[in-house]
């Protein structure tokens, strides 16, 4: 059902009688021209641009638990494209164009709020850094601007500016990033998506990919055999348990990211904030908690939890950066589980399966992309072909060398 | 002085002697020592302590404890100001003030519930499908809107005055709550010999005991449970910590656990903590975190003077006060009946009982007395504006009404089992108790007691802490006795489950701090959110600050039952830490403010500052970055100076901060021939040599200079950001790579003072303190040991500078007298301290590669170094370096720049553009990375990477820079800007 005032004031009136469920919760056929693996933002997201851009719609979105279970609702909620290197700007930009236009384009508010996205330098070598990545964005029609510490100080004036242990010295400034309401995400896609006629399995897991003679046929599932012409993974932190039942073995590892929240309160800070001087970032939900996170917890690992360490040094740099946060309460922390790539960077490509696709490695960025993403991806799997925004996201890149490492930590998963 | 219209006059754990003021909401109000803000208030009939989220209905308080979804404020003033506060566990202290939250302009008169008026439209979910026309509202009218109407308590805004501490504690057995299990479990244990930590968040133990009547061997539970303490407390091997809650199960037997050390007081003690924050590493423990009573479903649920039945025995029992004037009782198990009995003895006048089951065993039913009994029945709607007035309840007969100002609800008793799943484990349904119990798999070490465990009489519950107190002290490896156990209580906890009363009118709540009524979840049902998960993101239930306490178990059944599926089949959603909300500053502890990370300094940092250093954080360490000199106006000024003095003179810089390793042993050359690219197991003893090392991807990790300083030990320094870096590389290299090396390592950063002395006068200066230092003794890229008066001092023939120039390392403790000697060798000969500005200057007129070059995503071709590849042995890097891209000959490569208008200052980060080329990211040829005004050239410089930059020299391009106005017309040019040929090095 289409959502309008018209329809809003109708329900209201009948007691919300009329309302019909987001998407279907479909049976799984035989057979599909191609099923996505994963009913996460991505995988939805994929289903919901092969429906809309390319007339794909005998698909099916196979989820092993509730649609939007993993990293897209579990996460901290931003969005945004202020990224240096040109294999990911591309990207992460059609994301954020996507982004805002997606209520209209969905009719479902996923809430995206663009107020802003402000990275805190502390040291000259990390201004020059961030004025690299603004003019590297600019370059490619990204707006962003370089602030200095004054006009840090206008926009953020309860950050610590007279005791701080990494005084702030400016910072850059992404206008158009933000947050976005993330399991509205997760539904929208799959409301859009199933009205185009895509089947939204849930509890269905795959638990084998068969091939034959180097071609993908179908997928084993815990509800039967699904027969697909292709085949396209989009499983987050899993990426390395279902590429394993193709015999993939892939240049990712799997680590744990907490993020929490605090209780709620009355409007406190206005967009995202990062911290420079670690690894910190805060926002503020349209319901009033604080949202935040910090580093992976550094151990690979497959549990959805994390541990003591990183909860006290996130902790320690709330209060670093934000001295006004010392009796504001955290109310919960819950952790997920990252493709971490070689590179920092994700992989949306062919694999050397004919028919198998792969969305994966997005480390701890996956939420921004989603929309890119499943355009690309949709692109890839209808065409063969990568989309202009996505060439440079190649699985080979790691025996060429054309690795898109952002932050130049090298081979090393738990640095990016 | 009044003691409040509801206290009773005699009773309770409260200290009528110690009568104690407060305000709320800026009227002045008296409690007594032993309440809780949430009893002090209704003592004196403050029914109303705050406005829901959503809708700002008035609301009370619901519980006695941290379940609290209701009466939340905000505690103190001031700096101190803390929303979001229980009220229920908040201890009245003189002096304290709160404040209720959410409303505007007051409590009594709240604008936003205006909110109200929306009605069905606002029903749950609904924003996912409205404020998007137009489509620029959104942000500009809608969204700002919904901002200010969210939250509840507003933060202080400014730093907590307030400090938090850390603290780590080990033993044999945690006892987590001390309830009867807890406290027996712990008796047991401690008898054994473990050592035992008792936590409970109370500041009196016993848990339920303190609010029953019942008694245990013969004597009042909360006296029994007074002495057990008293014995606890005598034992060495057990430590009690009241007000302290066990928040969080971490990995290998870790619990984390917050003790409010002050939040009972006015403010902390001198050197007292507000809060402590432990870490407690246990090898077993006990969960006996006993249960929380939930709520029945229906109309009108949320007015205040309905209160959950247990709460209203505690506030009777343990605080003395009563619940209204006329109290009616609503239940669905035997357990509850005890209320009945407790308002009785108390004096209270109760209306009517009403019992969902339609039979109940006579010796329960006696518990009530002669007031009335309804069965078969059930509260459908409870009526009042600001306040419960009256009651509609629907029994077979039909529909009666009823006047009461307080109803007392029981639907049952949950399991407090949040720590239990801590680590991933699903709890399981139990349809005896009608509730979820103890999951199959728990974490390692941990074992649940008491109503925790589903042992809902105190009987059972004792019985059930004594075995599992045992049970974890054996486990520990010790041997416990089993205690007998007290007398005590076995009465029914029988229960029939009632989610929700059909017969409802009004809005019926689920969960009431979010507003989440009956028919949200039936429409969120509708609209297709069945899992237990999307009903709770879709609809906000159990996300408030509460967790859900009182509401899950509610919400859950209630969508089994709308989707046809069982509860065990629909299952729960998972409970994540903390289990109780802990601050930001207890986590953070000592660490912050200037504190945040520790501040590393030089030896001679007393030194520097008495030269009048300006000093920048560089990593975690202090360096002085220039020395200011009367008469300078900018920094400029001064680093100009400094340069200049390196270049005429002779300057002096503290180098200490550079990574410094040690490594001995008979296989340090093979090994550093495989960690450098470059060859070093020919450098003769005495000598120094450049070595430039790669990460195993090919990239550069970092850079500098090995001596070796006898035929078996080495030193290495490293740039000051990869010190450690380095060191977990190396270590990796000689543990996990070649363990068969013959290789020891030892990082000495902090135990060498180290200072260049560079310039033309470098040699005069040292060698009025060494003797001769001259090209025979000490020639370019040697590496001597001097004896300065006694102490070793190593002297290393190396220049970043371009000029003639020395290192010179003592150990630390005498840094600052060395740097006080040089600058007295120095006098006549120019000497001139400089900072980390002019050592950066001196490098970029040399084009010597730094921090800003040496950024990962180089390689040593791309620095210009590809040459110190050595071809004739392996190396770390070596094969991945060979790849295609990292050999592509368009790859950016080190240029030096310099600005075509001699008076222009570039700024690096700029990219590089040909002249007239459109801005698009196809044309970008590179990037600016260094950029310093050479006082030797007297105009800005800069280093950077651009496409076959060594090919262009001479060629004109623009520096693209939108972020700080660099953009300029640059000249390619070589990267070495000064004394090219390399000669003043020798000089």
């Amino acid at each position: 059902m289409r959502f309008s005032f018209l329809s809003i004031a109708r329900e209201a009136l009948r007691g919300n009688r009329g309302w019909t469920p987001h998407w279907r919760d479909a049976e799984p056929k035989a057979a599909y021209d191609a099923v996505i693996i994963g009913g996460g933002g991505h995988g939805l997201a994929t289903a919901y641009y092969l429906a809309k851009n390319h007339g794909l719609t005998n698909i099916a979105v196979l989820e092993k638990s509730w649609i939007g279970s993993g990293n897209v609702g579990r996460n901290t909620t931003i969005v945004r494209s202020n990224y240096l290197l040109p294999g990911n700007i591309p990207l992460y930009e059609l994301s954020m164009k996507l982004w805002e236009g997606l209520e209209r384009d969905l009719n479902y508010n996923a809430m995206v709020s663009q107020r802003g996205v402000l990275n805190l330098c502390h040291t000259d070598a990390q201004r020059d850094a961030f004025a690299r990545r603004g003019n590297a964005m600019r370059l490619h029609g990204v707006e962003a601007e370089l602030l200095d510490r004054k006009a840090v100080q206008r926009m953020c004036p309860f950050l610590d500016f007279d005791n701080a242990r990494f005084p702030i010295q400016g910072g850059l400034l992404q206008r158009r990033g933000g947050t976005v309401r993330h399991d509205a995400v997760a539904w929208g896609y799959a409301r859009g998506a199933s009205d185009r006629g895509v089947d939204i399995v849930q509890n269905c897991a795959v638990t084998g990919i068969r091939i034959a003679n180097g071609v993908v046929e179908g997928v084993e599932t815990t509800r039967g055999f699904i027969a697909a012409k292709k085949v396209a993974m989009a499983v987050a932190g899993s990426t390395s348990q279902v590429a394993s039942m193709a015999g993939l073995r892939l240049p990712i590892e799997s680590h744990v990211l907490q993020a929490f929240v605090s209780e709620g309160l009355k409007p406190l800070i206005p967009g995202v904030i990062t911290f420079g001087a670690g690894h910190f970032y805060i926002s503020q939900s349209d319901k009033g908690g604080l949202v935040f996170g910090g580093d992976i917890d550094g151990y690979n690992s497959y549990a959805q939890r994390g541990n003591l360490h990183v909860v006290e040094d996130v902790a320690e740099e709330a209060m670093g950066l934000m001295p006004m946060t010392g009796r504001l309460r955290m109310l919960r922390s819950w952790g997920g589980i990252m493709d971490m790539s070689m590179d920092g960077s994700p992989i949306i490509d062919r694999t050397p399966i004919d028919g198998l696709f792969l969305n994966a490695g997005w480390c701890y960025g996956g939420f921004k992309a989603i929309p890119g993403s499943g355009l690309a991806y949709a692109h890839l799997i209808a065409k063969g072909e990568p989309h202009p925004a996505a060439t440079a996201l190649r699985l080979d890149r790691f025996r060429t060398g054309h690795l898109i490492d952002e932050k130049g930590q090298g081979a090393q998963a738990n640095l990016h | 002085m009044s003691v409040g219209p509801y206290r009773l006059p005699t009773g309770g754990a409260i200290d009528r002697a110690q009568a104690l003021s407060f305000r709320f909401d800026g009227t002045s109000l008296t409690g007594f020592a032993g309440d809780t803000l949430a009893s002090a208030l209704l003592a004196n009939g403050h029914r109303v302590v705050g406005r829901s989220f959503k809708y700002h209905r008035p609301r009370g308080v619901l519980t006695a404890g941290p379940e609290e979804p209701n009466a939340l404020v905000e505690l103190r003033s001031g700096a101190r100001r803390e929303p979001n506060t229980k009220a229920t566990t908040a201890e009245l202290f003189d002096g304290l003030e709160a404040a209720s939250q959410n409303r505007w302009p007051s409590l009594r008169f709240d604008i936003g519930a205006a909110a109200r008026l929306a009605g069905s439209a606002a029903s749950a979910g609904f924003y996912y499908k409205t404020f998007m026309w137009p489509a620029a509202f959104w942000e500009k009218v809608y969204e700002p809107a919904i901002r200010r109407a969210a939250g509840l308590g507003r933060a202080s805004g400014v730093e907590d005055p307030d400090t938090y501490e850390k603290a780590f504690a080990f033993c044999d057995v945690l006892v987590i709550g001390g309830g009867p299990a807890g406290l027996i479990a712990a008796l047991t244990a401690g008898r054994s010999g473990a050592r035992v930590i008792l936590c409970d968040e109370d500041f009196v133990l016993g848990g339920r005991l303190n609010a029953e009547r019942t008694e245990i061997d013969g004597q009042p539970a909360a006296i029994w449970a007074a002495a057990i303490a008293t014995e606890l407390e005598a034992l060495p091997n057990v430590r009690v910590m009241r007000r302290t809650a066990v928040v969080g199960v971490y990995d290998g037997g870790t619990y984390a656990a917050l003790e409010r050390v002050a939040d009972h007081l006015l403010e902390p003690p001198f050197g007292q903590p507000r809060q402590r924050f432990w870490r407690i590493v246990a090898k077993t423990a006990v969960l006996a975190t006993g249960a929380v009573e939930r709520p029945i479903v229906f109309g009108g649920n949320d007015k205040p003077g309905v209160m959950m039945a247990g709460a209203v025995r505690t506030y009777l029992n343990r605080f003395s006060v009563a619940p209204g004037r006329r109290v009616a009782f609503f239940a669905n198990n035997d357990d509850a009946w005890t209320t009945a009995a407790d308002l009785r003895a108390a004096g209270v006048d109760l209306v009517a009982v009403i019992d969902s089951r339609a039979e109940v065993a006579d010796h329960i039913r006696a518990k009530a007395g002669n007031a009335r009994v309804e069965l078969s029945a059930a509260v459908a709607d409870a009526k009042g504006g600001y306040g419960l007035t009256s009651l509609q309840i629907a029994t077979p007969k039909g529909r009666i009404a009823l006047d009461a100002d307080a109803l007392a609800v029981s639907g049952g008793w949950n399991p407090q089992l949040g720590l239990a799943t801590h680590l991933g484990g699903k709890p399981q349904w139990s349809e005896r108790h009608a509730a979820f119990l103890l999951p199959a798999d728990l974490p390692a070490g941990l074992t649940v007691a008491g109503a925790a465990n589903g042992m809902m009489t105190t009987a059972e519950a004792l019985a059930d802490g004594a075995a599992k107190g045992a049970t974890a002290a054996d486990a520990a490896g010790f041997t416990a006795a089993p205690a007998p156990l007290p007398r005590a209580s076995d009465e029914s906890f029988a229960v029939a489950p009632l989610w929700q009363v059909a017969a409802s009118r009004t809005k019926a709540f689920v969960d009431f701090q979010n507003d989440v009524t009956a028919s949200d979840l039936a429409l969120s049902v509708r609209e297709g959110f069945t899992s237990v998960e999307h009903l709770k993101r879709y609809t906000t239930l159990g996300m408030a600050t509460d967790q859900g306490r009182t509401s899950n178990v509610n919400g859950l059944a209630m969508l089994a039952a709308l989707t046809g599926r069982g509860i065990a089949e629909t299952g729960a959603t998972r409970a994540r830490p903390p289990e109780r909300p802990v601050a930001f500053g207890a986590l953070a502890g000592l660490h912050r403010g200037k504190h945040l990370k520790p501040t590393r300094l030089t030896p001679s940092h007393r030194w520097a500052a008495s030269e009048g250093a300006v000093f920048i954080e560089a990593g975690p360490w202090l360096r002085a970055q220039w020395y200011p000199r009367p008469g300078e106006k900018t920094w400029l000024d001064s680093v100009s100076r400094e340069a200049a003095a390196v270049r005429s003179a002779v300057g002096i810089c503290d180098v200490s901060t550079l990574g410094k390793i040690a490594l001995f042993g008979r296989d340090v050359g093979a090994f550093l021939d495989r960690v450098y690219c470059n060859t070093f197991s020919t450098l003769p003893v005495g000598k120094l040599r450049y070595g430039l090392m790669l990460r195993e991807d090919g990239f550069v990790m970092d850079d500098g200079t090995t001596a070796r300083l006898s035929e078996n030990e080495w030193v290495m320094s490293t740039t000051t950001a990869n010190a450690a870096k380095v060191m977990h590389h190396l270590e990796l290299a000689r543990q996990v790579l070649w363990p068969q090396l013959d290789v020891r390592l030892a990082s000495v950063t902090e135990q060498w003072a180290q200072f260049a002395i560079a310039g033309p006068n470098a040699r005069a200066l040292l060698e009025r303190l060494l003797g001769d230092v001259s090209d025979e003794v000490v020639p370019y890229l040697a590496a001597r040991i001097f004896d300065l008066g006694g102490i070793p001092a190593r002297l290393f023939r190396v220049s970043f500078s371009g000029e003639r120039a020395y290192e010179i390392a003592v150990p630390a403790q005498y840094g600052d007298a060395l740097a006080h000697e040089l600058m007295w060798a120095g006098e006549g000969l120019g000497v001139t301290p400089y900072g980390t500005e002019a050592l950066g200057v001196l490098r970029i007129e040399k084009g010597h590669v730094a921090g800003n070059e040496l950024n990962g995503q180089t390689t040593a071709r791309d620095l210009g170094l590809g040459k110190m590849m050595s071809a004739k042995k392996d190396y770390i890097g070596r094969v991945m370096a060979a790849r295609p891209a990292l050999i592509d000959p368009d790859r950016p490569m080190l240029a030096g720049f310099r600005a075509v208008d001699p008076t222009k200052r570039p700024r690096a980060g700029a990219h590089f553009l040909k002249i007239g080329a459109p801005e698009t990211p196809e044309n970008d040829e590179g990037y600016l990375t260094s950029v310093a005004f050479s006082p030797a050239l007297n105009r800005w410089i800069g280093l950077g990477f651009i496409k076959r930059g060594p090919e262009r020299v001479g060629e004109r391009i623009r520096a693209y820079d939108r972020m700080q106005g660099g953009d300029l017309e640059l000249e390619i040019c070589a990267p070495v800007f000064v004394d090219p040929e390399g000669t003043r090095v020798h000089g």
